[in-house]
């Protein structure tokens, strides 16, 4: 997995290509900051991920060998769902907290690629692609404060 | 089955939907759920819970390549994740008040038919004029890409932007409602309806899946149905997949190959959902 980040982008468009040269044509700098962000975004998560996994194993030498263990751990039983409860358990080192963590990097990636979104059409002073993006992010943002609220 | 070896077959399965939801532009969950519940005895709400989170996980790592391959149209992404992400935010409220035998058999109908759509349109190998659209032009959703097989660059038009968000509201409904990242009903909107190419509709449903996952996902967190200890190896294993899927088949296959496989998982998946929803 560690291979992705240094991949080259796949079909280089050949630079004897011209490009529509619309003016609303989006520039490649967006698209690389984009995809860097998606990139390394789930590189943080998956690295958390794999730590937290790794870890866990190292604790419960009995996950190697019970099956037992895994009655437990496939039936209904309390996960940390407060990001209080993860922070904390990732502070004391627990594995699955570290796991935790890392599904919430991933959780945050879209929002983040949305929230940079915003910033190039600002910077790109396309007005109409700006309160698109916006009321997108202002949806995003209301559905985590809806699933706050229900739980 | 220990721990350790439970992780490992998890590991496995996720690969393996990763790289089948990448090229078909669907997330994996229609594929992961099944797998998770059926086979290794998951409770439903976990396996859903981490099927959200890998539908992220795909999406966003296949996005990384697509985008920076030009493939997925940003514009398009952004202007029809308005409406799937209130249809999230709407499938979310919904599913606690609507019983899930309803969403099943609606759900089944609608990919059966859009199956169907697709098949009937795989016989019919010449290409209709894109009619000329004011609102798309105003939106600047046209746009190009590099096609692989063929060897050059691509122009397209876009058309009907409003059927389109009508669609990608029901999509983002079904997406929060049953946790997947529903690209079964997002690539035949923008392919069938908006008349994007295939390989652009594939990688710009990739592209917004993580958005509007993203969106039904917080709930499913509040809820505590995300379990690290089964999302965890279903996140990276699905992510693995899906890198090597578009990174090493995507470019290479053949469009109207690629058509004729989505049109089977469709129908299998239609079967499965009405299956579902008659005998609960």
């Amino acid at each position: 997995m560690s291979e992705a980040p240094s991949s080259e982008p796949r079909p280089p468009p050949p630079a004897s290509v011209t490009l529509p040269a619309a003016p609303e044509a989006v520039p490649l700098v967006p698209e690389l900051l984009i995809s860097d962000l998606l990139r390394y975004g789930v590189l943080v998560s998956l690295s958390l991920v794999t730590l937290g996994t790794t870890v866990t194993f190292f604790r419960h030498p009995d996950y190697l060998v019970s099956s037992e263990a895994l009655e437990r751990l496939t039936a209904p039983h309390p996960v940390p769902h407060g990001l209080a409860d993860v922070v904390a358990g990732a502070m004391a080192a627990r594995g699955q907290s570290f796991v935790m963590a890392g599904l919430l990097v991933m959780m945050a990636v879209p929002v983040m690629r949305v929230a940079l979104s915003l910033l190039i059409f600002r910077q790109q002073k396309d007005r109409l692609y700006v309160a698109i993006t916006t009321v997108v992010l202002t949806l995003l943002l209301v559905s985590f404060l809806v699933g706050a609220a229900e739980g | 089955m220990t721990p350790f070896l439970f992780t490992f077959v998890v590991l496995l399965f996720s690969v393996g939907a990763g790289l089948l939801g990448s090229l078909l532009g669907i997330g994996g969950g229609l594929i992961l759920i099944p797998v998770l519940t059926l086979l290794l005895k998951v409770d439903i709400h976990y396996a859903v819970g981490a099927s959200i989170v890998s539908v992220i996980a795909t999406s966003s790592g296949a996005a990384a390549a697509y985008v920076r391959e030009r493939m997925a149209n940003l514009r398009v992404a952004m202007f029809l994740e308005l409406a799937t992400t209130a249809g999230a935010l709407t499938g979310a409220f919904l599913s606690g008040r609507v019983g899930g035998r309803g969403v099943y058999l609606v759900f089944g109908a609608v990919m059966a038919y859009s199956a169907l759509v697709m098949l009937r349109r795989m016989n019919s190998t010449e290409v209709a004029p894109v009619p000329e659209d004011a609102l798309a032009d105003r939106l600047g959703l046209h746009g190009s890409y590099w096609d692989e097989s063929m060897g050059r660059e691509v122009d397209y038009r876009v058309t009907r932007p409003l059927a389109g968000l009508g669609l990608m509201y029901v999509a983002g409904t079904v997406s929060g409602m049953l946790g997947i990242g529903s690209g079964a009903l997002k690539v035949p909107a923008m392919d069938l309806t908006m008349r994007l190419p295939l390989k652009v509709s594939t990688a710009t449903s990739n592209f917004m899946i993580g958005v509007t996952a993203a969106a039904s996902a917080g709930v499913y967190f509040a809820r505590g149905h995300i379990d690290p200890f089964i999302a965890g190896p279903v996140c990276v294993g699905v992510t693995l997949g899906a890198w090597l899927g578009s990174r090493h088949l995507m470019a290479k296959v053949n469009a109207s190959w690629l058509r004729a496989l989505f049109v089977c998982v469709l129908l299998w998946v239609a079967f499965e959902m009405l299956r579902k929803g008659w005998s609960s």
